[in-house]
């Protein structure tokens, strides 16, 4: 195999394993730049990728199949924004209380649909581009989802730095209560911060089982709802370098599927701890930017007034 | 930590009896707790009747397989050593103002180090100088990762919680790493399975009254009494808890404040590191991956729902000790998900963060 196959096929590969940790990292973005971190992610994430199968199943629908995951995702995210809004509760406590109810609920709401199948999105060689070499292979060979995930980040950068909303945004996350006095509702925002999250989670679980695997099953997410969390660091909260994040998650992924059937004897394991590496160096060598980056009162709890 | 409720004159509207007497501290929380796990009761049969189950059977079946029989209440211990250990390695942490969720990779460095020793030396050495040694090695593969954490916060500035979260992840994959490399067992050829080869007779604790329950609940409820004395009875805690209090004010009063949060950290992970060598030494028997199923992430919910308090946190552990245990009763016999008692758990918490939000949130106001 020559060179630039190996790299056209892992950087291919890199798109496709991204792309739903892409969604969940920018869900995960938002949701931080409202100062709100979600630990639950990977529950939001089972729920997607769950509901999203069930209805695919039943309707026959893919799309109505994403929408109901990404709204799954969303309901359950504002079970979190409740205890973490209304009542002040610890966030990585009820994060990882979030986690557990969409571990419990999906496995048994799922349990018949194991051993199912659908038909799901399938990928969509775009015309003349999917043409281009190297590139087209690359960037336009995929499935409608994926295409859709690359769009929301360049869209999420517009609405968080080029609208009023994005603006409230980002004050809530920097100071509550600035953000209150200057006559905006820090909880309300707040909220439709988590709810948005939660549905970017959602949708990016769905992706996995209606357009990435077209099965479900239990736990199927394995964790990538956390390195979501821990890839939004890597992406200095940036709803844009969230992309290289994702993108090293996916590679990282991809690289050691192309050396284990290549029979190179390197541990798929130790690539596979390459993105955390990274992004402990990342921090390790960009901590004064990255502590910059970090919205103000992240994690703070909440107390009356918002 | 508890904040002592501030007595507000209250206004008494007409036709409101006399003032409320304010009941002690420990009568809220309990009433909370009631309350909380009724409720969570009341939802989770909502959910099962949706799902066409009965939830009398469901609660039946979770009472059978944990508090009717011995059996039952032997596999809550054993469950509870986990989790007491993971909390431990979080509340002590907490005292000095860190906030660590690692204790699911400590569990795994901890697993191997002890392995390692036991693999090691099994053969030359009798269980009675073995322990000892498995003990140390566990401890120190968890203080190892703990303190990892503690020196990139206190001399990096890298935030503690996140620098253990990437650090579980890195523990676990290191796990994998070994069992499916250098320390697989090659004599079976299962493709698949990967696990080293089993540990030696004599790299085991004793186990008592013929059940699972082993030396390493001991280890738990030592592990509770030294983080008691440590904070009630000693200058070491007593300037760890300066730290976590008001790192300012121990900076200027010249604690080498620095020193103290490796140190917290280093403990906490070393009580983690002891769950994973009791898990693997006393329960599995060789090290393999996956062995942890969110113990760390369960330790940490103890921590807080218990407010870092040494008898609270040996009830939290008993309590989702045996709702864990119910879940597999649950898988045998009634045909459900094992995990689907996640759901359980989840509404208890939710519940109770509810409250402890809502009360600190009063606090404050």
């Amino acid at each position: 195999m020559s060179l630039i196959l190996f790299i056209q096929l892992i950087l291919t590969g890199a798109v496709r394993s991204g792309t739903s940790v892409l969604y969940a990292v920018l869900g995960e973005t938002v949701s931080e730049k409202a100062g709100i971190v979600n630990l639950g992610t990977e529950g939001c994430m089972l729920m997607g990728a769950c509901v999203g199968f069930i209805v695919t199943f039943q309707t026959g629908s893919p799309w109505a199949g994403v929408i109901a995951g990404g709204l799954a995702g969303g309901l359950l995210s504002l079970a979190h924004g409740y205890l973490v809004i209304n009542c002040g509760a610890n966030q990585l406590a009820s994060g990882l209380t979030i986690l557990f109810f969409g571990l419990g609920l999906t496995a048994l709401i799922g349990r018949d649909y194991v051993k199912q199948n659908i038909v799901g999105f399938n990928t969509i060689d775009i015309p003349v581009l999917s043409d281009l070499p190297f590139f087209g292979p690359v960037l336009f060979r995929h499935d409608i989802m994926t295409y859709i995930g690359f769009l929301i980040s360049p869209l999420l950068w517009f609405v968080m730095y080029r609208t009023q909303w994005g603006l409230s945004l980002r004050a809530v996350g920097e100071s509550r209560s600035v953000s209150f006095s200057t006559g905006r509702s820090p909880a309300r925002i707040a909220y439709s911060a988590v709810f948005i999250g939660g549905v970017l989670s959602g949708l990016g679980g769905a992706q996995l089982s209606v357009a990435f695997t077209h099965f479900w099953v239990e736990g199927m997410t394995q964790g990538a709802g956390f390195i979501a969390v821990a890839l939004v660091i890597f992406g200095l909260w940036h709803p844009i370098r969230a992309i290289s994040g994702a993108l090293i998650y996916g590679g990282a992924y991809a690289l050691q599927l192309q050396l284990q059937t290549m029979g190179v004897g390197l541990s798929p394991f130790l690539l596979q701890m390459l993105p955390y590496v990274l992004t402990l160096l990342a921090l390790l060598a960009f901590g004064k930017a990255s502590r910059r980056a970090m919205p103000s009162e992240l994690g703070l709890a909440f107390n009356r007034d918002g | 930590m508890d904040t002592a409720t501030p007595v507000t004159p209250e206004l008494h509207l007409p036709g409101e009896s006399a003032p409320r007497v304010q009941l002690p501290g420990w009568v809220k929380i309990s009433r909370s707790f009631v309350l909380s796990i009724v409720l969570a009761m009341l939802v989770f049969s909502a959910i099962l009747l949706l799902m066409g189950k009965n939830p009398v059977d469901v609660y039946v079946q979770i009472f059978n397989g944990t508090l009717s029989s011995p059996y039952g209440w032997s596999e809550v211990i054993v469950k509870m050593t986990p989790f007491i250990l993971c909390a431990l390695a979080v509340a002590i942490p907490a005292r000095v103002g860190l906030v660590s969720v690692g204790g699911e990779g400590q569990i795994y460095l901890g697993a191997i180090f002890s392995g390692f020793v036991a693999l090691k030396f099994g053969d030359a050495l009798p269980t009675a100088l073995l322990i000892p040694l498995l003990v140390v090695a566990g401890m120190l593969g968890g203080a190892l990762w703990g303190g990892l954490c503690g020196v990139l916060r206190a001399y990096a500035n890298l935030n503690e919680t996140i620098s253990s979260l990437l650090l579980t992840y890195i523990g676990s994959l290191l796990m994998d790493f070994l069992v499916a490399g250098p320390l697989k067992d090659r004599s079976t050829s299962a493709l698949g399975q990967s696990y080293s080869p089993l540990f030696p007779d004599n790299a085991t604790l004793p186990t008592y009254f013929d059940t699972r329950i082993s030396l390493g609940i001991i280890f738990a409820l030592l592990g509770v009494a030294f983080y008691f004395w440590l904070f009630r009875y000693t200058r070491w805690g007593y300037k760890m808890r300066v730290v976590g209090g008001n790192p300012e004010a121990a900076i200027r009063s010249g604690i080498r404040v620095g020193r103290y949060l490796v140190v917290a950290m280093m403990m906490g992970g070393a009580f983690a590191g002891l769950s994973g060598m009791v898990e693997v030494i006393a329960i599995q028997g060789r090290l393999r991956g996956g062995i942890s199923n969110g113990y760390g992430y369960i330790g940490f919910l103890v921590a807080w729902l218990a407010g870092q308090r040494p008898i609270l946190l040996i009830f939290m552990a008993a309590l989702l000790g045996l709702i864990a245990v119910g879940g597999d009763s649950l898988q045998i016999a009634s045909n459900l998900p094992s995990s689907s008692v996640n759901i359980l758990m989840a509404l208890i918490l939710f519940f109770v963060l509810r409250d402890q939000g809502l009360r600190a949130m009063k606090a404050k106001a």
